[in-house]
Order: C-alpha cells, then structure tokens, then sequence
C-alpha cells in the first residue's frame, strides 16, 4: 500500500496497476519503489549476461545450441513434425476433457449401491497419475499391436493419443472433483429443493459452475499434455521432438531442440493470455454469492 | 385426518452423529397459518425446516404434507419438493444464471413448461414483486435483499402449496431487510402457508398467526403472538425474549 | 509425468542453464602425460605414449553405448553395469578393434578402460568423458565440424530387414520399397538413408532406441527396418524370429563408413588414424572383420 507520506504528497499512487504486476515480488512502496526494482532487475539480468558470454566455454554453447544457421535450416522440418504434435493433442484434449468429466462424476455419486463405480473412478485415478505416461505409451503402443489380433490397429498415433487420454484423464478428473467440491453446498440444496432431480443439479447447476472454476488448473493440464505429446516419438512418430533429436544427430548440433523449444513456447502464450480473458469474462459467474449489500 | 392441516409434524427427531438436535417435535400447520418459528441459534430451526423438505433424513417420527406422509419409504422426493418452496439465509440463487434463467430453469425442467410460457409466468411474479429492471441482470449485480426477493420469486415459481422460510433476512444488511418482509407479509396476505424461521421479532408479531419457540430440541411453548411476546409461560421462553429484548430487537 | 508448466521468467531459467553449461565448462585443464615408459611399437614424435593428452593419465579411457550389441561386443557379460556384452572382454568387432589400436599406441589390456557413453553424450559439448567413443558413429561431413573422426575402421553398408513372406519381402529393387512404411534409428545415418534415396511414400518411422524399432518390425508397424549391414545379422539372427536382410545398399547415402569420435582437433587422433593404418597393412583390420562380421556378408545388394 502507498505510505502516508505518499498520500500527503500528493503522489497519485496507481495501485491495480502496481499490483498486478509487482503484487508477486513482495511488497514495493510507492513510486520509488518500483524504479529502484526495475533498475534492480535490469542489473542482475545485465550481470547475469555478462557473465556468462564471457564464460571460457561460451562460444562453443552458442555455437551447438544458438546456432542461427542450423535454427533456419532446422526449423522447417520441425515446424512441420510440430504438426502432428497439435493433431495429437488437440483429438486427445477433446477425449479427455469429456472422459475426465464422466470420472469425477462417478466419484461423486452417493450411497452403497454406486459404490463399485465410485470403487473404480478411485483406482482408476490412482493407477493412471502413478504410473509414468511413458511407460503407459511403451505399453499401448507396441504392446497392443503386439498380440497380433485382427482388428487391432496398429497406428502408434492412435495408441499414443489412447494413452495420453487415458493418463491426463485421471489428472484432469482430479481437478473437476475439486471444482465440484468448491460448489457451496448450498447451490446444490437450492436446486434439489426446487424439485429437480439429482441429474438436472448436476448437469444445469453444479457442473457449469464447477467447470468454470477450474479452468486455470485445467489449463495448466492441457499445457502438460502438449508437453507430453513428445513422448509419443518413442513410438517412432515423427513429431517435433524426435524431428528434432534426428536433426541434432544428424549435425551433432543441438539447436534444432531449439526450434522445437520454440514452438512450444508459441502456443502456450496466446493460450495462456486467452485463458485469462476467458476467467475475466466469467468472472461474476464464478462465485456462488452469500447476501451483500 | 385433519382435512386442513397443510403440515404435520410428528414425533419428529433428528441427530447429527451425537447431537440431539430435535428431541420430538410436534407441530400441525393448518392452510393459510403463518407460523413463525422462534429460538436461540442451535435450536434446531433450520434442521426442522430441512427435514420438512427432506434435505435432512429423520431418524424417527412422521411428516404428512396435505394428507400425504411423506417420510414413508418409496415416496418421490422430487415430486414432494416440489410442492414444497424453501428459501435459505444466502447464497441461494445460481450465478452463472440471469434472474429470468433462475426462475424459470425449475418449472421448465421439472414441470416441463415450454419456455415461453415459464418465461410470461415468471416475469409477472417477478413485476408483482418490483423486480421487472432486474429480469436479465445476474445475482452479482443484485443487492442482498433483491437477491433474496428472487430467491422467494423462484420458489413461488413452482406454485408451492407451502412455503418454508430459514432466515432469509438475517444476513442482509438492516436497511434491505424491510423490502424482503414486505414480499413476505404480501405472500401471507395472500393465504399462503408459511413456516418461517426468524430473528425478526417485530415482524413476527405483526405476521404470525402462531408462533412457537423451540428450545432443547423441542417446542416448548407456543400460541398466538400476542400471547408468546406479551405474556409468556415458559420461564424458559421468558429468558430467551429478555435476551432478545435487552438486545434492542424488540 | 513430462514437463510442465511453462515459467514465467523464461529468461532467468533461459540464462540460469546457460551459466550452468558455462561454469561447466569452464575451465578446461589438460590431462597431464604419463611418465611411464614407451614401448617400441608406439610411433615417433608427439604419438609417443608419455607424450599424449589423456582424460585419465595413464590409461586409454574408451566410450561405448550399453547395451552393447553384437557383432560389435562380444563375450557375455558378467557385470551388472553392462548389459549383453561387457566391452572389456575383447571379443566383438569394436572391442577387439579398440584394443587392437590400444596396443598400437602403447597401452597393455589393462590400461584401457571402458566408459558408458550414451549416444548424444559423445558430441555434446564440453569436455569429453573419454579419449575416443566407438560406438557404430557414421562419419558425415556436418558432424565432423562438431567432434573429429578418425579414418575408418569399418566400411559399413546400409541394409534392409524384414519379417518372412510379408509384402516387401519379395521387392528386389529400392524403387520397390517405396510403398512401404519403413523405419530407423535416430543417430544413425539410415533415416536420411531413407528420405534422400529411397524417398518413400510414407513418412518414415524414427526409434530412439534400438528396442522401439525390433519391437515395430515385430509388430508389423514398420514393415522394413534399416539398419547397418552388421547390425542387420545381428536383429535377424537374434532378435527378431523369422526376419531375414532383404538386401544392403551400396551406394548413394548407403555406403559409409564407422570412425571413433574425438573431441574436435583432439590431437589423439592423429595417432589413432596411424594406428589404425598400421592395422590395416599388416592384414589385423580384415582379420578382425573376417573374425567377427564374416556373417554381414552374402546380402544381394539393392539397386
């Protein structure tokens, strides 16, 4: 907060905007206070950099993993494998979000007789965020096509998006269950005492207001599952990862990682910020409101 | 069978693990009775009234609404709730839903009204009740006590043949207190039968027809208001008003 | 899981990996000569023993990836370290080559040394773990600026391998395998192999290791794996039942050649390429691949 020296001043204190961006970094007083942090932050990064381009072993870094011209001639190809990153995990984001709902709403149905459902939404969600995603894709991918029955598809996309889903849903129906429970209880009372039954409560009240709370930790989900999708080179797919780790073989040169780093980072910051305007937009509808004046 | 009991109550009790709440209670409500419910917090009010709505399993005793007993096994509680309209102290009304869309969802979804008949239907209580400006704002631009109009506007919506009220002032600020009892006194006026759980003192006089204190798990006195506020039996019931009294909210 | 959230400061993180890599590598010390005494069969001038840079003074440290595949290790293993074959029984094409040339530059058997180097660590920058690195590595003009080879010690073709009376086993010509879904190692020269001559319909598949790819031949997800003539043998005899090589590849990107890797401008290898000459006048090269590769012969070739 602006000290009271500031307010006497006079000094017209921009407080949202302060906070929003220096809210994180502990408390700044005032004006001074964020030119003395900025300065601060500009010298250590200046510093940091200093230091390390004149590092003995700088030059060699730069050269195997800041390469301009291996970055040019790299990253068509990769850019091209990228592709198929995004086919992956946007058919599997669509499968696990719907999948991942179906579980957190049998974990929530009451009394003995779902008990089994329940039983199974609960091993199913402990087996699948225990085991490594990769040894699920290991598995599926050249496990299945291994036992030779007809019909059995044999694409590793399709097992790598099938073990992708079946992994990232037992996360993501984690976060749902969350976003169920933060639901005021008395949201679900209202709506039972109006006479709708426990499936209109769930589908008309509950669930609309769960989804929308959760939607920056179902984001951050989507944003690991991208990272995931990498995994599926060891299938043999040529997505941008394995494009990548053939080209740095190929030229014992590792910018092309780079390339692929790159893309990455490329998707996940319009997501983010559209992430944010999507939570600002809902916001009034996020909270379940007690009686205020 | 008494014909004209809307509501009765019998033998009722009721615990949360070892806590006795209700201990036997007994209460007939006859059509068109305002009863307003009394008593220190912890008494057990807002547990009767959710038992009566069947949010709550008794654990023993019987509740028969308009003939029909309704703690018998195999009943459809859907269908008794919604004959049934319960208003609770906050955060009543859906957010994600404008005022119209809360209104109607129920009598559309439940009764299987066609849109625009639940929408005609709910924008006339809504006029009816001074809401009309307020037909596609969302609950967080209402204040409390328009919220809780709403809230009473969405229960009636259903055409309940009782209406239960759990304190639904009591979490207002004092000055939108009025607006919400004056809906209340109107649905009195109108022959609705009323079980209301209140702080309100003042109000309570002026619109019961019965009030009953319910204090140890049980009701311990009641009768007609001027009689409970005026000249109390219970040394018990007495104690309690003096509380109230000396508190300046009477 | 993989990765996860993205940071904020992509820079900070950016800069702190980077100073990591650098304070590694600062600070390069040379290893000091042994003063242990030269044999007569070392080479004059600076290829005398006491004379060479040696990770490890003293000793002759050689890198390899585990597991260590036949025909190029040999001899079991009877460590827990190395799986398959342990490097320093001396058996195996690499082994017995790698100790040819140790004896070459002066060393005894016991003072070479065998270390694990997974394939990306010998070209990663930095200093190296180890004096040379065989490892079945294809020289290739782009990544000789990176790490320097030595000459070669084997000439290697590419090869095809593929699962009995399927399809492709009846294609005689590399046109022929167009239509076929293929696959190969990363690191080797085969997937480039693939894409620049053989130009399939298909996109290729790339196994980071050698078990994803005999897995996919298995399964009949690739129906046609390259791979370097020896290594070929090797998947049909051992690891994949019922395979057999189609055919090897001798021209184009087909034909290549193995060198060991050095750290680039590594003055050791010099002295392992006048090694490596002496073992091939003297007839000790061709014994060796007689020895041990006699079965990587005897594939048609493929046109």
């Amino acid at each position: 907060m602006a000290s009271e020296g500031d307010r006497r001043a006079g000094l017209e204190v921009d407080e949202p905007r302060r906070s929003r961006i220096l809210g994180g970094l502990g408390s700044v007083e005032g004006p001074g206070g964020a030119a003395i942090a900025t300065l601060s932050t500009i010298v250590f990064f200046v510093v940091v950099g200093v230091a390390i381009t004149h590092a003995p072993g700088w030059h060699e870094v730069r050269k195997t993993f800041f390469d301009w011209g291996e970055f040019k001639s790299s990253f068509p190809e990769v850019a091209r494998a990228f592709l198929l990153n995004c086919k992956i995990f946007s058919i599997a984001e669509c499968f696990i979000l719907a999948f991942a709902l179906l579980l957190a709403v049998l974990r929530s149905l009451p009394g003995p007789v779902f008990f089994p459902l329940r039983a199974l939404a609960i091993v199913y969600a402990d087996f699948f965020r225990g085991v490594p995603t990769i040894l699920v894709i290991a598995i599926l991918g050249f496990g299945a096509p291994a036992l030779q029955v007809s019909g059995v598809p044999t694409s590793t996309t399709l097992w790598g998006i099938v073990a992708l889903v079946l992994v990232y849903s037992a996360y993501v129906s984690e976060v749902y269950r969350a976003g169920i429970d933060s639901v005021h209880p008395s949201q679900e009372a209202a709506a039972r005492s109006l006479g709708l039954t426990r499936g209109q409560t769930l589908r008309k009240v509950i669930l609309p207001q769960a989804v929308r709370r959760v939607i920056p930790p179902l984001l951050n989900d989507f944003i690991g599952l991208q990272k995931d999708t990498a995994l599926v080179g060891t299938l043999g797919a040529i997505e941008a990862f394995n494009q990548a780790s053939i080209d740095t073989n190929a030229t014992f040169n590792y910018t092309a990682y780079l390339a692929a780093a790159v893309l990455f980072v490329a998707i996940t910051i319009p997501l983010a910020r559209f992430t944010d305007w999507l939570i600002a937009r809902d916001r009034r509808r996020l909270q379940a409101l007690g009686a205020f004046a | 069978m008494n014909a004209a009991a809307a509501l009765e109550i019998e033998g009722l009790r009721k615990s949360f693990g070892n806590n006795l709440v209700l201990e036997g209670v007994d209460l007939s409500v006859g059509e068109h009775e305002v009863v307003c419910l009394i008593g220190a917090s912890g008494s057990g009010k807002s547990t009767l009234l959710r038992c009566v709505n069947l949010l709550e399993p008794i654990d023993a005793g019987r509740i028969v609404v308009a003939g029909q007993e309704i703690t018998r096994r195999g009943v459809d509680v859907n269908l008794v709730r919604r004959r049934i309209g319960i208003v609770f102290q906050a955060f009543n009304l859906f957010p994600h839903m404008s005022v119209l869309e809360n209104v109607t969802l129920a009598p559309r979804l439940a009764l299987h009204r066609d849109r625009r008949e639940a929408e005609e239907e709910a924008r006339e209580l809504l006029g009816r009740f001074g809401l009309s400006d307020k037909v596609d704002a969302y609950p967080d631009h209402l204040s409390g006590g328009q919220q809780q109009r709403v809230a009473i506007v969405r229960a009636l919506a259903m055409q309940p043949r009782l209406m239960l009220l759990d304190e639904v002032t009591s979490a207002l600020d004092p000055e939108l207190v009025g607006e919400v009892l004056d809906v209340i006194g109107e649905l009195a006026a109108g022959g609705m039968t009323m079980v209301i759980a209140t702080h309100e003192m003042g109000f309570a006089r002026d619109i019961a027809t019965r009030v009953c204190f319910l204090d140890g798990g049980v009701i311990l006195e009641q009768g007609p208001p001027e009689q409970m506020f005026g000249s109390p039996r219970q040394s018990r019931t007495q104690q309690f008003l003096q509380r109230i009294v000396s508190a300046h909210r009477l | 899981m993989g990765s996860r959230a993205p940071r904020r400061l992509h820079l900070l993180a950016l800069a702190a990996a980077a100073t990591a890599a650098a304070t590694a590598l600062a600070g390069c010390g040379g290893g000091t000569a042994s003063h242990s005494p030269t044999t007569a069969s070392t080479a004059g001038g600076s290829c005398a023993k006491s004379h060479l840079k040696l990770v490890k003074p003293g000793q002759l440290t050689v890198g390899t990836d585990n597991p260590a595949y036949p025909p190029w290790y040999a001899g079991g293993t009877k460590s827990s370290f190395w799986k398959i074959n342990d490097p320093s029984t001396g058996k195996g094409f690499e082994s017995a080559t790698a100790y040819a040339v140790a004896k070459k530059l002066g060393f005894s058997r016991s003072q070479v040394h065998w270390t694990y180097v997974p394939f990306n660590r010998a070209f990663a920058p930095g200093k190296k773990p180890f004096d040379f690195d065989i490892n079945q590595v294809s020289y290739t003009p782009a990544r000789a600026k990176v790490v320097t080879f030595s000459t070669s010690y084997y000439d290697v073709n590419q090869a095809v391998v593929v699962l009995k009376g399927t399809p492709i086993a009846s294609v005689h010509t590399i046109a022929g395998l167009r239509r076929f879904k293929l696959g190969a190692q990363i690191g080797t020269t085969s997937y480039d192999f693939i894409k620049s001559t053989i130009k399939p319909t298909a996109q290729p598949a790339v196994y980071p290791q050698n078990a994803g790819a005999v897995e996919a031949l298995k399964n009949k997800q690739i129906n046609g794996l390259v791979v370097d003539l020896p290594t070929a043998f090797y998947v049909t005899g051992a690891q994949v039942p019922n395979s057999e090589v189609l055919g090897q590849f001798t021209s184009g990107g087909g034909a290549g050649y193995f060198g060991m890797v050095f750290a680039k401008g590594n003055p050791l290898a010099a002295c392992v390429d006048k090694a490596l000459a002496k073992l091939r006048a003297n007839g000790t090269l061709k014994q060796l691949q007689q020895k041990w590769l006699a079965k990587a012969t005897g594939a048609p070739v493929l046109k």
